[in-house]
């Protein structure tokens, strides 16, 4: 037993320093939001190549996307007041784990080094203590203190949890709220901009058609309503407000107020297939002003460029039309809407930046860019490609 | 499995040839064969299931890395998920259950071995069934591939118009067959905890890990049904046209998640309330003092069974049920602290006052407390619906749930091996080697699943096969990944461990820990039919009476 | 080999004895199927539950669904649970033939529940045009009463088993009738399920569609 002793204290000590380093780690957590390498992002590669028969992309062409130096998705900055309540009531959790974390280990390391030091020194002198401690089979009022210290922790935490509930209340947007019905799709996200009547049964007039960039006004609520056309996804941008999910037949309201311009970045947070991973969200805040002529630009027609009218009639020609809607040209459904591609600043639902280059690969083939998504490469000519491509770089 | 000396004592000398030794186990209705080989097997998939991880985790390791492809890692995480806890977390335990029962209520057998074994051999099937998929299945585009939708397969992705050729069916017949094997063996831990219990062995005399079967097997029988009957319906949306997830048809995608996590919920504790009782049975030896409260601890261990089958939608907070389901769910949830909570507490009143001997098994026991504390509160902080609006389905919840499997289950799991080992092959195993896997598991642990809370804050969802470089992820993930091959050499140590002993181990006796339970009084390994003359029981720790006449239990009951 | 703890006999408590007699691993084992079988078939049910009134086109309940000939059915199997209870009842007296008879009974009621099912579905599939793929009734409606025949099929199993064993001559009426006893438990529970799952689709499930509009069921669905 004398030979136990050694690797005994080691094991405690070891065993303080991780507990204490894990207390630690938690505001390491916090902290480390703050330190994120802000422009990183900018100026980064994005290496598409996957292993399988896709060819290697050319790297230059496939830019990250631009994130402003907004790379930050940590739910311990909000901009929104949803987001802002979650912040707090996390804090106040977080606060009361730690302190019952601090607690339990602290009596768990004392229970530890009692009990070594206890049978080191009932081995020293084996005489004057009995082979065994006093067995102690457990005591009625101590079993009671922690029966019910913690139902009123619980209480208390689930007070606070049930407050915040209905204060955020997801399903009631406040007054004046701008409304956009969001749907899922394998991978991208639709957005159409609504005129809500004010009445929930009158329809709902839908003023633009948008894909995978979602522009709102500063300050102004923004009412969410979540569908989606094939599997479940999930709407996360942890700066705005927390996630709720797009389910087939059945609807759900979200709703947020950015308080700052800005790009609030996120990205689809339920598992709905191969290209989960690349659904990113991408959501901007626009000045009142800006955003007003950002809506007009949007709902007017697709432009059309006698240069570039031979790109249209490939587009037409070809199956894009079938999956895509370019306003006047085409109305297909199964993908993004086009009418307005070129005024976004990614494609492939924030996967590369849109470039020329970027775009023209993409249209030769998606699968170099974001494997196995459901746009296929439809094998065109170098020649149809530039021009199908300097068509689409037109629709401003 | 055939090297753990297949005969006991009484057995001739002459060495078995394979073929006998092989016919021997498989044939075998013994409860300790079947117990080893459920533990070996479920050792083998946890080779398997961490493999899977750590190719994730290279993957992970950089932003935008191209080493594993989106189908394969969609892929590797269902399949990771699914092998730990259908063919890793559940048979190990069972197996635990299976060998240690009828010896810790002094019985010859389970009150059914043949079910017995005929539940092992179904779970044995069911996982070769689900790694079939590998090679038999026709998955996306044709080609041969796993299950890829999730171990908790949402519907409508697995629908066939989202899920073509047919490695779902893998998935759900594989996992559909060894769940009916769970079942029959918790009919069997039922009925021998309540029929076999030797003479004197009341109910409140059980040791505390007999409880915990008991428990363990009245979850089985409520929640692993409701799965089977979600599966068979599944099964019938693919092969039939069915429409019970079809949303197409006003069938629903949500119903799916209802079943499922009536089930899953549950199944989270099915897989730790075993581990709670190894606790509660190694703990107290290795502090020379009975379990605190044996009569709390029991309730507790009912209670949880109770509230575990009403918080299931706690998985489903992002669904949007609305605020009373919300704010239900929620209350449940953080009930259910208070029983575990107790669990804890007592455990560590054994501890205080008590003669600590940091062995290998307490080692990892105290390791276990230690960490299932803080996964438990990090699943209260999940449990705080707005929290878990924003960390739901984030790496926060995998570094919540392998705090409790890993830190809890599996450090139980190992616990229980070094402490049962001796008696199971009548060879120690070193306790040297032990210490060092237990520092290298716990500092592996550490690195890879504490930063997973990090980059949950940060906000990087689960399930992603690439990541975007400036969100702030890149970190974490590189330091999550050097854990993996830290555990690694923790798992090939012990691995290493258990060949040398069973080669040249130090003979264990019968009662190497200076046991307090019934299976101590027997031989290591114990015959076939394990006891001589069946014993009597006169209090908890019958041991403790025979080897204290003057002060037993008894005296304190 | 073993010493340890065979305490001698006055440790050993009054109460052990009449614990080990008061269950039998049968009577367990049998109770704990139950037990599992009523989540399985609860999930169903609550399934069914759900579905009520959800289904837009394809046929409908009310059109489908004839009181009649399931009426006779259900009729048969409850009477099946009395006979199977005579036949216990007589071999546990000793009236082997009794038994065998009363046996016969239950199984010919079971048949006749099953084969009045089968006629039931030929209606409903080649008349009726309702198939499990129709919509959400057709595949409930299947799916719930479907499994419970398939239980039923494996009582009559059971069942004559039994019969074919007491024929053959291998059941000793004093040995056997306790575990011919525990055995009836399962013929009994699928009774049981049958009750809930005949008022659920011929009584609950055929309220008129518009009806069901109005009931604010599964608000979190
Ligand atoms: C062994 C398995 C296990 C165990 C024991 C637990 C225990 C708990 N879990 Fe966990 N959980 C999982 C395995 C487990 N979980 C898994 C696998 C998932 C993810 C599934 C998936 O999506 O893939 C999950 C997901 C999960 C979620 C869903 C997250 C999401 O997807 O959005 C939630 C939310 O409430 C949750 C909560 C809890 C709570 C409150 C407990 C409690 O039981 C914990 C209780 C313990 C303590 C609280 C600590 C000790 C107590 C005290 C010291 C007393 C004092 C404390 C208080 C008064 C608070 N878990
Ligand atoms: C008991 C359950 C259990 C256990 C033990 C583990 C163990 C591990 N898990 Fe597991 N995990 C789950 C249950 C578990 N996991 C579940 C349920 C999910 C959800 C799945 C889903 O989303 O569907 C999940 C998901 C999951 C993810 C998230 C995937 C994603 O969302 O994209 C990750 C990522 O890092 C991960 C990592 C790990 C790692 C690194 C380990 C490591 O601890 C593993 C360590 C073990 C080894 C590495 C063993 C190998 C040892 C050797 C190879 C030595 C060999 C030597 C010789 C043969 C001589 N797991
Ligand atoms: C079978 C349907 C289909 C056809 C045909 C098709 N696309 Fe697509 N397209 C999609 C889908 C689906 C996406 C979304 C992919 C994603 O992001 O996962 C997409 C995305 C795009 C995008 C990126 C939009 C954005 O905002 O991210 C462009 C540009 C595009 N397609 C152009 C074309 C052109 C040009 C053609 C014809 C040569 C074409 N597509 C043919 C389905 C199709
Ligand atoms: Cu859409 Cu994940
Ligand atoms: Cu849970």
């Amino acid at each position: 037993m004398r030979k136990l002793q050694r690797p005994m204290v080691i094991a405690t000590l070891l065993l303080v320093t991780c507990v204490s380093l894990m207390g630690a780690l938690q505001p390491i957590a916090l902290a480390s939001s703050l330190i994120v390498d802000s422009d990183a992002g900018a100026s980064k590669l994005v290496d598409a190549v996957q292993s399988g028969s896709s060819p290697k992309p050319n790297l230059e062409i496939c830019a990250a996307p631009p994130t402003s130096g907004a790379g930050v998705t940590s739910i311990f900055e909000p901009n929104s007041p949803p987001a802002r309540e979650i912040r707090d009531l996390s804090y106040l959790v977080l606060g009361i784990c730690l302190a019952i974390f601090i607690v339990v280990q602290g009596f768990l390391v004392l229970a530890i080094v009692r009990g070594v030091k206890a049978a080191r020194t009932a081995k020293d002198n084996p005489t004057t203590t009995s082979s065994e401690p006093q067995q102690v089979y457990g005591s009625v009022p101590i079993e009671i203190a922690w029966t019910v210290i913690p139902v009123i922790v619980v209480f208390v935490l689930a007070m606070v949890t049930i407050r915040t509930i209905r204060d955020i209340d997801a399903t009631t947007p406040p007054e004046g709220a701008l409304a956009v019905t969001v749907i899922g799709h394998q991978w991208w996200w639709e957005y159409r901009y609504t005129v809500d009547s004010g009445s929930a049964l009158a329809e709902q007039t839908t003023l633009v058609v948008t894909a995978n960039e979602l522009h709102v006004p500063v300050g102004r609520p923004v009412s969410l309503r979540l569908e989606s056309a094939d599997v479940i996804h999930s709407f996360w941008v942890p700066r705005l407000a927390g996630k709720t999910d797009l389910i087939p037949g059945h609807t759900n309201h979200l709703w947020f107020n950015a308080e700052q311009a800005g790009l609030y970045l996120g990205q689809c947070a339920e598992y709905c297939g191969t290209q989960h991973a690349h659904m990113l969200l991408r959501v901007y805040a626009d000045e009142p002003a800006a955003f007003d002529a950002w809506l007009t630009a949007q709902a007017a027609p697709a432009v059309e460029d006698p240069l570039v009218a031979r790109g249209r009639a490939i587009f037409s020609e070809y199956a894009c039309l079938n999956c895509h809607t370019i306003a006047g040209t085409s109305a297909g459904m199964f993908g993004p809407n086009l009418t307005h591609l070129a005024s976004r600043d990614t494609i492939g639902s924030g996967t590369v930046a849109l470039t020329r280059a970027s775009l023209r690969q993409w249209i030769d083939d998606p699968d170099v860019i974001k494997p196995s998504c459901n746009m296929p490469s439809l094998k065109l000519s170098a020649d149809e490609l530039d021009a199908i491509t300097d068509y689409l770089m037109t629709l401003k | 499995m055939t090297t753990m000396s297949p005969h006991s004592t009484d057995e001739t000398m002459k060495p078995l040839s394979f073929w006998e030794s092989a016919t021997r186990w498989t044939m075998s209705v013994d409860h300790k064969k079947l117990g080893l080989m459920y533990i070996a097997a479920g050792l083998v998939f946890f080779l398997i299931g961490g493999v899977e991880a750590a190719l994730m985790r290279l993957q992970l390791a950089r932003a935008n890395a191209g080493i594993i492809d989106p189908e394969t890692f969609n892929q590797l995480f269902t399949m990771h998920g699914t092998t730990m806890v259908f063919l890793v977390g559940m048979p190990v335990l069972l197996g635990f259950g299976n060998y240690l029962l009828p010896l810790m209520v002094g019985a010859r057998d389970m009150a059914f071995p043949r079910l017995n074994a005929f539940g092992f051999w179904l779970f044995i099937f069911g996982g070769m069934l689900l790694y079939f998929s590998y090679v038999g299945s026709e998955g996306l585009y044709g080609a041969p591939g796993a299950p890829d939708v999730g171990w908790f397969a949402y519907a409508p992705l697995t629908s066939r118009t989202y899920s073509r050729g047919n490695s779902t069916d893998y998935w759900i017949l594989g996992i559909l067959i060894s769940g009916i094997g769970s079942m029959t063996t918790a009919i069997n831990f039922i009925a021998t905890a309540i029929c076999m219990r030797c003479p004197g062995m009341t109910l409140m005399r059980m040791p505390m890990i007999s409880w915990m079967m008991l428990v363990v097997a009245a979850l089985v029988l409520v929640a692993v049904p409701v799965l089977t009957a979600a599966q068979v319906m599944l099964l019938f949306d693919r092969s039939f046209g069915a429409h019970f997830f079809d949303p197409q048809t006003e069938g629903s995608a949500i119903l799916w998640q209802h079943l499922f996590w009536f089930f899953g919920h549950p199944e989270v504790y099915i897989l730790v309330l075993p581990a709670f009782g190894f606790v509660s049975e190694i703990l107290p030896v290795f502090s020379r003092k009975p379990i605190f409260g044996y009569g709390l601890m029991v309730a507790a261990t009912v209670g949880i069974g109770f509230i575990a089958l009403g918080v299931w939608a706690h998985h489903m907070f992002v669904v949007g049920m609305g605020p009373t389901l919300d704010s239900f769910f929620a209350a449940s949830t953080f009930l259910i602290s208070v029983p575990t909570g107790i669990k804890i507490f007592n455990w560590i009143a054994t501890m205080w006052g008590g003669r600590l001997r940091f062995h290998t098994p307490m080692l990892f026991v105290t390791g276990f407390i230690a960490m299932f504390v803080l996964g438990g509160l990090t699943g209260i902080m999940l449990a705080t619906v707005p929290v878990d609006w924003q960390l739901s389905d984030s790496y926060f919840v995998v570094g919540h749930f392998h705090y409790v499997l890993f830190g809890g289950t599996v450090f139980g799991i190992f616990a229980a091996i070094f402490y049962w080992f001796p008696k199971a092959t009548g060879k120690m195993l070193d306790d040297h080697l032990g210490k060092w896997s237990f520092w290298l598991l716990f500092i592996g642990f550490t690195l890879t699943f504490m930063p997973m809370h990090i980059s949950g804050v940060l906000g990087m969802p689960r399930r992603i096969y690439t990541y975007e470089a400036d969100r702030g992820f890149e970190i974490w993930n590189l330091i999550s990944t050097i854990g993996v091959p830290i555990q690694m050499a923790g798992v090939a140590l012990f691995l290493w461990n258990v060949v040398k002993s069973l080669r040249n181990g130090k003979p264990a006796g019968d009662d190497p820990w200076d046991g307090w339970t019934l299976e101590w009084a027997t031989s290591s390994p114990p015959p076939e039919w394990n006891f001589d003359r069946i014993p009597t029981c006169t209090s908890a720790r019958p041991l403790w009476d025979k080897k204290h006449p003057e002060d037993p239990d008894a005296h304190y009951e | 080999m073993t010493s340890l703890p065979v305490s001698t006999s006055s440790a050993m408590p009054a109460s052990a004895a009449p614990l080990r007699a008061a269950y039998s691993r049968a009577k367990v084992g049998m109770a704990s199927l139950i037990f599992m079988e009523s989540a399985f078939f609860g999930t169903f049910l609550v399934t069914y539950l759900y579905y009520i009134g959800k289904s837009p086109d394809g046929p409908q309940p009310l059109d489908c669904l004839e009181l009649g000939p399931v009426t006779v059915n259900s009729v048969c199997l409850f009477a099946s649970s009395a006979t199977v209870v005579f036949a216990v009842k007589a071999l546990a007296r000793g009236a082997v033939a009794a038994f065998r008879t009363w046996l016969l009974i239950t199984i010919l009621l079971g048949l006749e529940f099953i084969v009045g099912t089968g006629l039931e579905w030929n209606t409903l599939i080649n008349e009726k045009g309702l198939t499990i793929a129709s919509n959400a009734f057709g595949t409930n409606y299947y799916s719930l009463v479907g499994f419970h025949a398939f239980h039923v099929i494996i009582g009559l199993l059971i069942l004559i088993g039994i019969l074919v064993l007491s024929l053959t001559g291998c059941i000793d009426p004093r040995r056997d009738h306790a575990r011919i006893d525990v055995a009836t438990w399962y013929w009994h529970f699928v009774d049981a399920v049958w009750i809930f799952v005949f008022a659920l689709v011929y009584f609950i499930g055929r309220v008129p569609q518009d009806f069901v509009g109005h009931i604010p069921v599964g608000g979190g669905l």
